[in-house]
């Protein structure tokens, strides 16, 4: 059974169509990058899993329930965590305070102080720098901080699925594998579910995992991320020769 | 001395007042991005709720008769019920409408709880003694201040501690804060945007009813049009302080109220009944200055 499935979805914005008849599943545990260039439509699927912007048609599964066109807070009630392009911080408040905002949602008040603080346990022994400076205003921190900050936040609710939106986007390339350690890792640990967005492949190809590759709105190839690297038809794909 | 305490206190109750009215303005438009017009008419229905309808001038007094601890939660339950009942039948709809649809719907709605009012109680002000034991002065450092200016600054104070700590210590307030600064990113963690909605409107309507039983308490009247002036000065504070800026529309309230009253005795006679207008351009003066308010709304610049 899966985790999350995708049928024909499609997203519009007014005459623009983003994504085009995607269909798509997700088994849980399992690790996805989705890549492809400029304007592919990642972004707007991944919002629209998020239920952030509803497709226009297609029909969108998420544990085991219908979640097209649902609002994004009963989505992330169901269990699926999702981290959009840009790095959302709420940046006046402190990290702790970001980190707490999406914390044992599920929890009622009077257990709710007692969760949070097993949750931050967590999250702060997996980024540490994030303890060290919790009473700090989020928006001080450097993008990589931030970065860190989004990721244990999406932890903080205890999700089934974590859909992030280009991790590595301008981040230093040292600080990009420590993310990637850091999420593999407690995918390992917690069983998580990954769906990650990259323009590149080459994360992908040195994570491992599975891989899809979009472009103009459509899902060309879906594979094995280390095989498809050596594929002739996934350099076409990406950068599109023989087409122009 | 006693002169410049009177004014000083003057300065502070008034300023307490747009304080109060612009933080019920900030709430609202933190988190839907709403200027909301009826805040106004909000305060003066809070206000003849007290009443049953009737157009005489002396007022039939209703529930107004209540001991002033059942009074006043009356009055902030009214207030937070009508501001709810106006989330839930006229701003839901609008929740993706552009903000200047969403405020014409404000003004709207304003007139259509300002005509139920007239419908019911006639637009002759009405007299009613609200709290009276209130009107009576006390003497502070030779100073003889109404007791009722006293309270309204304390109640004031009271009410800026208790939101603050609510916004900061409540998972609630948390979700308000977060909701105001990312409403999507707070939603994707869960947080569900008609709690915190009907939080903030609850939250701006018993702020409203405050200010109507300050307004009921020191006037005598209860009046339609009670709500119209601390409205559009809370509007400006609101838009002083930085659109969103709750800390800056309190600070741009109390501004507000000391401007007011320093012209009121410093302007020459002659100038007086133009007060407002040099209100008015001071506030120009500012936006020009600093066109994103004093406090601008958005928090601490992000870095990459
Ligand atoms: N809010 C929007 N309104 C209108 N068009 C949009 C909007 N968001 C995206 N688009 C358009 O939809 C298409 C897909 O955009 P999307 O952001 O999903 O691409 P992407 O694959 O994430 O690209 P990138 O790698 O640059 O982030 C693009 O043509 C883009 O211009
Ligand atoms: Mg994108």
């Amino acid at each position: 059974m899966s985790l999350l499935a995708l049928s024909d979805v499609t997203i519009r914005y007014g005459r623009l169509t983003a994504v085009r008849n995607v269909a798509l599943t997700l088994a849980e545990g399992e690790v996805l990058f989705i890549t492809g260039p400029n304007g592919a439509g990642k972004s707007s699927l991944l919002r629209a899993i998020a239920g952030v912007t509803p497709p226009a048609g297609g029909r969108i599964d998420f544990a085991d329930h219908d979640i097209t066109g649902r609002a994004p807070e009963d989505i992330a009630r169901l269990g699926l965590s999702m981290v959009p392009e840009g790095r959302d911080v709420f940046a006046s408040l402190t990290i702790e305070e970001n980190l707490m905002v999406g914390a044992g949602m599920h929890v009622k008040e009077s257990n709710w102080r007692a969760r949070v603080t097993n949750a931050l346990e967590e999250v702060y022994e997996t980024f540490p720098i994030l303890r060290d400076r919790r009473h700090a205003q989020a928006g001080l921190l450097s993008g990589g901080q931030q970065q860190m900050l989004v990721i244990g936040r999406a932890l903080m609710t205890n999700p089934r699925l974590v859909a992030i939106d280009e991790p590595s986007l301008g981040l230093a390339p040292n600080i990009t594998d420590q993310v990637y350690e850091r999420l593999i890792a407690l995918q390992g640990q917690r069983k998580l579910t990954l769906l990650i967005v990259e323009q590149s492949s080459t994360r992908a190809m040195m994570v491992g995992g599975r891989m899809i590759l979009m472009r103009g709105g459509e899902v060309l190839i879906d594979g094995d991320a280390r095989a498809m690297g050596q594929s002739e038809a996934m350099q076409a794909a990406y950068f599109g020769y023989g087409e122009h | 001395m006693s002169a410049i305490l009177q004014i000083l206190f003057d300065a502070l109750s008034l300023g307490s007042l747009y304080a109060l009215g612009a933080l019920g303005i900030a709430l609202i438009f933190g988190v839907m991005r709403l200027v909301n017009f009826a805040h106004g008419d909000v305060i003066a229905f809070s206000i003849f709720a007290l009443l049953w309808p009737s157009v005489d001038v002396v007022a039939r007094v209703g529930a107004g008769n209540l001991p002033w601890f059942l009074l006043i939660p009356f009055v902030l339950a009214v207030g937070a019920g009508l501001s709810v009942l106006a989330e839930l039948t006229v701003f839901r709809r609008f929740r993706n409408a552009s903000p200047a649809t969403m405020m014409i719907a404000s003004f709207a709605l304003g007139f259509v709880i300002r005509y139920f009012l007239l419908m019911l109680y006639s637009s002759r002000p009405k007299s009613i003694s609200l709290l009276p034991a209130l009107s009576q002065p006390v003497e502070i450092l030779g100073a003889r201040i109404p007791l009722l200016q006293v309270i309204t600054i304390l109640a004031t104070v009271a009410i800026l501690f208790g939101l603050t700590s609510f916004l900061r210590r409540t998972r609630f307030g948390l979700e308000m804060r977060a909701a105001a600064e990312n409403f999507t990113m707070a939603r994707m963690l869960g947080v569900r945007a008609n709690r915190v909605i009907m939080g903030a409107f609850a939250l701006s309507g018993a702020l409203a009813a405050a200010i109507g039983l300050i307004l009921g308490s020191q006037t005598g009247t209860a009046d339609i049009q009670m709500g119209a002036n601390v409205m559009l000065m809370a509007f400006i504070a609101t838009v002083i302080g930085g659109l969103g800026s709750l800390p800056g529309a309190v600070i741009a309230g109390f501004l507000l109220g000391a401007a007011s009253v320093v012209m009121q005795v410093t302007l020459p006679i002659d100038a007086r009944p133009f007060r407002d207008a040099f209100v008015y351009g001071a506030v120009i003066a500012i936006l020009i200055v600093r066109p994103q308010g004093l406090l601008s709304g958005r928090g601490t610049k992000e870095r990459v």
